[in-house]
């Protein structure tokens, strides 16, 4: 395969990045042969994947092999059904399968089908429950003992919701709904050029780019010794995507700001001084990052992570690819020159990147990160043109609230709005719609607002825009623009 | 000029956004030689706003000044003329997502309305994409165009007027995503199937009513779709205000000279200076939207 996911073919290759998907839970991984992948605490080969649509239906055979299902679900029509549960008592005796039954049947390779249809016929209650509690009954026995497995086409809504589910300390528990809100308040489209600065794991550049569909440029800013795109990756964008995406070091933005900034001089300098140890270090750390990145996307159990660390992945993807292992010692001359090459190619985006912060036109900026909302607002906003929209996540509201108080204190903004969503899920059954037992008490906070030309000192005068809230009254004083 | 890319200055036959104050603001066609009344006078288009930056302050005849504002998806969505009930950015942009929209995504809709959910999918969809929408009430189905054109995104869409729940989309295996806001969604479901690629696709209905939620949710199932999915978002705002609050006065603890008279402590009190707090706090308004629609999501397999 040439291009890994690009993301175009209606059939899984090798290479893919997909997201298995069973019932509810969804994980991503990378189509590999021969590859042990753990799901839901099972062993599986994606082999027989390679070829078969997305979409497909799997059911796992012996030996963690999985094999194509037709998705009709023949659905053993229950004969007899009690018409309420007063005669139904929990003495833990029911059912006349032991455990050990269960396991012989399952080492035996009987299909989960007929497991469940077992356990059906040796329970001595299932006839008198009401029809809705056999239904329930069943599908609780097929989530247990009937493993299909859909392979899916990675996306910002599979992605988003994943990483909620499975790791949402990894993405500042930035709800799916939350960054929905954000891509389409702050007008992600084709063609623009956005900056964004998040600690998402990649997660919300990812659903950006995707919005922008490889066209237009985004300048991600980062802290530390590089961005961490784990969740960047399982998009399985094409190469191309990547081509317009730049990084920028935070540390470096003051000095942007202030006009002394030059890729080239002072941090080239730095640079070679530090190179070896410096990049051995953040190559180590992306080395620790590679299995992570897997681990974010794919792993509860660590030794999964381990096993399924795709090796392609690090060519897979400019930028997150460049891992070397140059403390395994040997080719050191190569590797000294091959990362040379590459440092100079970094300094070179890196020049890029402060080149189009510089135009200060950017059309738009997006904030999801655990640094404090109000300074990185406040910088960043300089490098967005006027009439542009900009929204930052927070997953606190004070944060926002002092972002608010600063922005309307230094002007150039208006529109600014601070909200959440709540989000609820449904049953629908006949006649027993309601909404699900449990919903999400929280998603975080948003503040958004559009930049406008700022104000020249003078004309700061008109009451209905006054800048500053006026904290004078007794109760409340509104200070909305 | 174009809803699809931003541009800097703001030129004749441009449709931009007078915005005058929070949740006050109104859409206007910058024309040569036009007028627009303000409350705070008349702002002239070819002196006060042709060649000018957005996102320009323009002060008005009577000294008071507004901002004009580059036209997105979400600030046409609070100006538009209605022509029906049309559907908010909360809701638009968990349908955008959920439909697994992006540029290149082919997506039907119906009905249009008044072009609010269109704008937003015709943003996202651009430049490689296409919208096929269906209204079956004329008027908006002419009007609805008429705008498309106006903003210069007609080339990435297409309206018929026609009935989808009897005609369709008039399109058929092309679609990656079909979204239904439509009073008996369940009778189009068919179509909808008709219109999604052989290889699969999403779809969106949303109701307002439970009981129409639920008829759909049938249908779905009859038509084989999976992953059938109802939720319901709501946008809550938050207003920041600056509260004071006032510290009680509990006394003093030791008595000073000739203060332990209950009628000296009353005469103290206007002399202890009474302190207060200040804090900025997000306030919910009394009152919000509490109820928009379910939408149900669904994917449509191969299989």
């Amino acid at each position: 395969m040439a291009e890994p996911g690009l993301g175009c073919g209606q059939l899984i290759s090798e290479g893919d990045y997909v997201v298995l998907k069973r019932e509810d839970v969804f994980k991503a991984v990378q189509v590999q042969r021969r590859k042990k992948v753990i799901f839901e605490k099972q062993w599986i080969f994606l082999d027989n994947a390679i070829g078969k649509n997305y979409g497909t239906m799997f059911e796992i055979t012996g030996g963690g092999n999985l094999q194509p299902k037709s998705n009709i679900v023949a659905s053993a029509e229950p004969k007899e059904a009690g018409a309420d549960n007063r005669n139904i008592v929990d003495d833990g005796k029911s059912q006349k399968l032991t455990r050990e039954d269960i396991e012989a049947l399952k080492e035996k390779g009987i299909k989960g089908q007929e497991i469940v249809q077992q356990l059906i016929e040796n329970s001595t209650t299932f006839r008198d429950k009401t029809e809705f509690a056999q239904e329930k009954y069943i599908k609780k026995k097929k989530k247990k003992y009937e493993a299909n497995i859909t392979i899916l086409k990675p996306s910002t809504r599979i992605l988003a919701i994943m990483y909620y589910a499975r790791e949402p300390g990894k993405i500042c528990q930035l709800r799916y709904d939350t960054l929905a809100q954000m891509l389409t308040l702050g007008n992600i489209r084709a063609g623009s050029k956005v900056i964004v600065m998040e600690t998402c794991t990649g997660l919300v550049l990812g659903s950006v780019m995707e919005r922008m569909g490889g066209y237009g440029s985004v300048i991600q800013m980062y802290s530390g010794s590089g961005p961490n795109r784990a969740a960047t990756d399982c998009f399985g964008f094409p190469r191309s995507f990547y081509e317009q995406l730049y990084e920028f070091p935070l540390d470096k933005l003051e000095a942007l700001v202030a006009g002394t900034y030059t890729s080239k001089v002072i941090p080239g300098e730095v640079n070679t001084e530090k190179t070896a140890e410096e990049s051995s270090r953040s190559d180590n750390e992306k080395q620790d990052a590679a299995p992570e990145v897997v681990g974010d996307c794919l792993a509860e159990e660590s030794e999964e992570s381990m096993d399924t660390s795709p090796p392609e992945k690090k060519e897979a993807v400019k930028g997150c690819g460049e891992v070397s292992k140059n403390h395994k010692g040997g080719q050191n001359l190569d590797k000294a020159i091959e990362k040379k090459r590459k440092q100079e190619e970094r300094r070179k985006r890196e020049a890029e990147a402060a080149k189009l912060l510089q135009e200060r036109n950017a059309d738009g900026l997006i904030l999801a990160s655990r640094f404090h909302p109000s300074p990185l607002l406040l910088k960043l906003l300089e490098f967005v043109a006027p009439s542009r929209p900009f929204v930052v996540y927070c997953l606190y509201r004070e944060p926002l609230l002092e972002c608010y108080t600063k922005l309307r204190e230094k002007g150039g903004v208006l529109n600014l709005n601070l909200s959440e969503t709540w989000l609820r899920n449904y049953q629908v059954l006949p006649n027993r719609s309601h909404p699900k037992l449990v919903m999400s008490s929280g998603g975080g906070y948003l503040l958004y607002g559009i930049t406008v030309a700022k104000d020249s000192p003078k004309d700061t005068t008109r009451h209905e825009k006054s800048e500053e809230p006026a904290a004078k009254k007794q109760k409340v004083s509104e200070d909305k623009s | 000029m174009s809803f699809l890319e931003y541009k800097e200055l703001i030129e004749d036959g441009d449709t931009a956004i007078v915005f005058l104050g929070h949740d006050y603001m109104f859409p206007v066609t910058i024309q040569h030689g036009s007028q627009t009344q303000t409350k705070y006078g008349v702002i002239r288009h070819s002196t006060d706003l042709i060649g000018k930056p957005y996102g320009s302050k323009v002060t008005c005849s009577k000294g008071g000044w507004v901002h004009i504002l580059y036209p997105t998806p979400e600030l046409w969505t609070v100006n538009l003329p209605h022509r029906t009930q049309i559907l908010y950015s909360t809701d638009i942009s968990m349908i955008t997502m959920m439909l697994e929209l992006k540029p290149g995504s082919v997506v039907c809709e119906s009905g249009t309305g008044s072009g609010s959910l269109s704008h937003a999918i015709i943003r996202t969809v651009a430049p490689t994409g296409h919208l096929y929408t269906v209204e079956f009430h004329q008027q908006r189905a002419e009007k609805a165009m008429e705008e498309f054109r106006q903003h210069k995104v007609d080339h990435l869409v297409t309206v018929k007027n026609q009935d989808v729940c009897k005609n369709g989309f008039g399109v058929s295996h092309i679609a990656d995503a079909v979204f239904l806001d439509i009073p008996s969604p369940w009778e189009a479901i068919g179509h909808a199937k008709d219109a999604l690629k052989i290889e699969g696709g999403r779809i969106c209905s949303f109701s307002p009513c439970i009981e129409q939620v639920q008829r759909t949710c049938l249908a779905l199932e009859e038509h084989g779709f999976t992953e059938i999915n109802t939720l319901e978002i709501l946008l809550r705002i938050y207003d920041v205000r600056t509260v004071t609050m006032q510290i009680p006065d509990f006394g003093k603890a030791t008595e000073d000279e000739g203060s332990s008279e209950s009628g000296d402590t009353a005469k103290q009190i206007p002399a202890s200076q009474p302190s207060s707090a200040m804090f900025k706090s997000g306030i919910s308004p009394k009152e919000s939207v509490g109820h928009t629609g379910y939408l149900t999501f669904a994917t449509k397999s191969l299989f």
